[in-house]
């Protein structure tokens, strides 16, 4: 079977409140699976299931062919974790986290220190091998824990929210080693609410909120299958007023958040024709994304 | 399937690497450690054996800094081991997330407590190393049954790390040590021995003192730095062992509860 993680009916629980309420994921080899949603939809806590950490109240759980929780020790072997907080050891320097945690995994020193080159030269360390991390900057760190995710060449990664507190450079670097990782076959299992990053690495996608998958499929599908294709957004002090009078004549869906009213249309060129009739309007025309799909099906409301 | 929180610890030797991590960590800074380690109890040792031995009359036989020496060697072993329990314990723990980091591995967290119990004895082991050569040194021992008291370390530092990991578990934060120290390990220090013998107690608290691990600590040491075969032998040991893997099962069972959340 190519299936390298299978979920059915996954249900978890604190203090009565399903915090995972019925998740099934068939993840199959090879393929960058991201689990996206707001904070609180329960994406840290399907990863804790997946990896045996917790174990459910209700439904089962196999990876690698492990039967998970029962078997996760066995399971962990070829896994690779990026966890969403950072947890280097800081009183060691960069190679001496590779060789501290390849050792977790049995690995002898020769087969670490063999494998310490490439992986430094994966994470852009090379010339840091001997540096302590507290003198690492945020993306550097981050780098150094995809590395150490990969020191027992796992056949899946999971990573929660590997970009989160990035700047756009170190977040390109990182995004450009997980599409390396895929095109070597190795599966990577994320969590993110970054659409962007959703849409550019992940074959699939599961949008979750509230513990439940809502909707799921490639970017595409999910775009196609949940909004209209074309989004013209119009703001500035008018647009609300303007969207409350006119915008039904021209709009399939529209939706006010502040200053701002997004137009979903089918054909946004009677829109377009409309709009250059009120000069004091601004717009910008382009096509759906993720993050409207995933607005239109999470609420713009604050998750706090 | 469930994860049982209650199920027997499962015994791996997955626990040697992550020994061998603090272990690391800590020759960065062995100068620091050994020196706190040694000063500490030989400063009391010889300030309160010197200066208050020298108004005090022999006890049991031999003079009071000779009694205190071994009442030193097993206070000293059991604040090491609890110490790098709590404080220590707590940072990998919590602060720096390295059991989260490690637990992403194929370890559990039976590895990891029981590398913290053997870890924080392995410190025990040092203290006493450390004192027993100062007593050595400064020719207060000549018994060879002596060298019984560097297994004796090892075994009061299990016994204090897995008492002191079952803190660790149940503390919000850093302050909560202060209960254990002042309402266990300080009274402790003063009811079993180490600085004068038992049975000037009330009758009650030497039914206290009996219960208490150091007392059977020190029931052992003193003997045999005087060149002599500890009494009860067994039933010594027996207490220690008992404590040692009632707070290895306790401590794990509330580790388990604490990081399933």
């Amino acid at each position: 079977m190519n299936s390298v993680i299978v979920a059915e009916k996954l249900v978890k629980q604190y203090a009565g409140q399903r915090v995972v309420d019925g998740i099934s994921l068939n993840i199959v080899r090879g393929e960058c699976f991201g689990l996206l949603g707001p904070n609180g939809a329960g994406k840290t806590t399907t990863l804790r299931l997946l990896l045996g950490l917790i174990s459910p109240d209700g439904g089962k759980i196999e990876l690698l062919n492990h039967v998970i929780p029962g078997q996760a020790r066995e399971a962990r072997q070829r896994i690779g974790v990026v966890p969403q907080m950072d947890n280097l050891d800081p009183d060691f320097t960069v190679a001496e986290n590779l060789m501290v945690y390849g050792r977790y995994f049995g690995m002898t020193d020769a087969a670490i220190r063999a494998r310490l080159p490439e992986l430094l030269e994966f994470a852009n360390l090379t010339h840091k091998a001997d540096a302590k991390v507290p003198t690492l900057s945020g993306g550097m760190k981050r780098r150094l824990t995809l590395a150490r995710a990969l020191v027992n060449d796992p056949d899946v990664i999971f990573l929660d929210e590997p970009t989160t507190g990035l700047d756009p450079q170190a977040r390109h670097l990182i995004w450009q080693r997980l599409r390396e990782l895929t095109a070597r076959g190795k599966t990577l299992v994320l969590t993110t609410h970054f659409m962007d990053e959703a849409e550019r690495l992940c074959h699939r996608l599961a949008v979750m909120d509230n513990g439940r998958i809502i909707s799921s499929g490639s970017p595409r599908e999910l775009i196609a299958e949940n909004i209209e294709p074309e989004v013209v957004e119009v703001f500035g002090e008018h647009a609300a007023a303007w969207a409350q009078s006119h915008a039904a004549h021209h709009v399939q869906r529209f939706e006010i958040s502040g200053e701002s009213v997004f137009c979903y249309v089918n054909e946004a060129h009677p829109l377009l024709l409309e709009l250059q009739q009120h000069p004091e309007l601004r717009y910008v025309h382009r096509p759906a994304n993720l993050e409207d799909v995933f607005l239109k099906l999470t609420g713009r409301e604050m998750r706090e | 399937m469930k994860i049982n929180h209650y199920a027997f610890p499962q015994f791996s030797l997955r626990f040697i690497p992550i020994w061998r991590r603090h272990y690391m960590v800590w020759k960065k800074m062995a100068g620091p450690s050994i020196m706190g380690h040694l000063a500490d109890p030989v400063i009391y040792m010889l300030g309160l054996g010197y200066g208050l031995g020298g108004m005090l009359p022999q006890i049991g036989g031999m003079s009071y800094i000779a009694f205190l020496s071994a009442g030193t060697v097993c206070y000293s072993t059991m604040n090491s081991a609890s110490f790098e329990a709590l404080y220590s314990g707590f940072a990998r723990m919590h602060e720096q997330r390295t059991w989260e980091a490690i637990l992403n591995t194929p370890t559990t967290l039976d590895d990891i407590v029981l590398s913290e119990i053997f870890w924080a004895a392995s410190k025990s082991l040092l203290s006493g190393v450390a004192v027993l050569m100062v007593i050595w040194a400064l020719g207060m021992s000549h018994s060879p049954l002596s060298l019984w008291i560097i297994p004796l370390s090892l075994l009061v530092g299990l016994c204090f790390a897995a008492m002191g990991l079952i803190v660790t578990a149940l503390a919000p934060g850093y302050e909560f040590f202060m209960y254990y120290f002042t309402l266990v390990i300080t009274p402790m220090t003063l009811l079993c021995g180490v600085f004068f013998p038992v049975d000037q107690l009330p009758a009650m608290l030497q039914t206290v003192s009996a219960m208490l691990p150091l007392t059977h600590a020190v029931n052992l040491a003193r003997p045999l730095l005087n060149n002599a075969v500890p009494v009860n032998i067994l039933a010594d040991i027996a207490v220690l062992a008992g404590y040692s893997l009632a707070g290895y099962y306790v401590s794990l069972v509330l580790f388990r509860k604490r990081l399933a959340q």
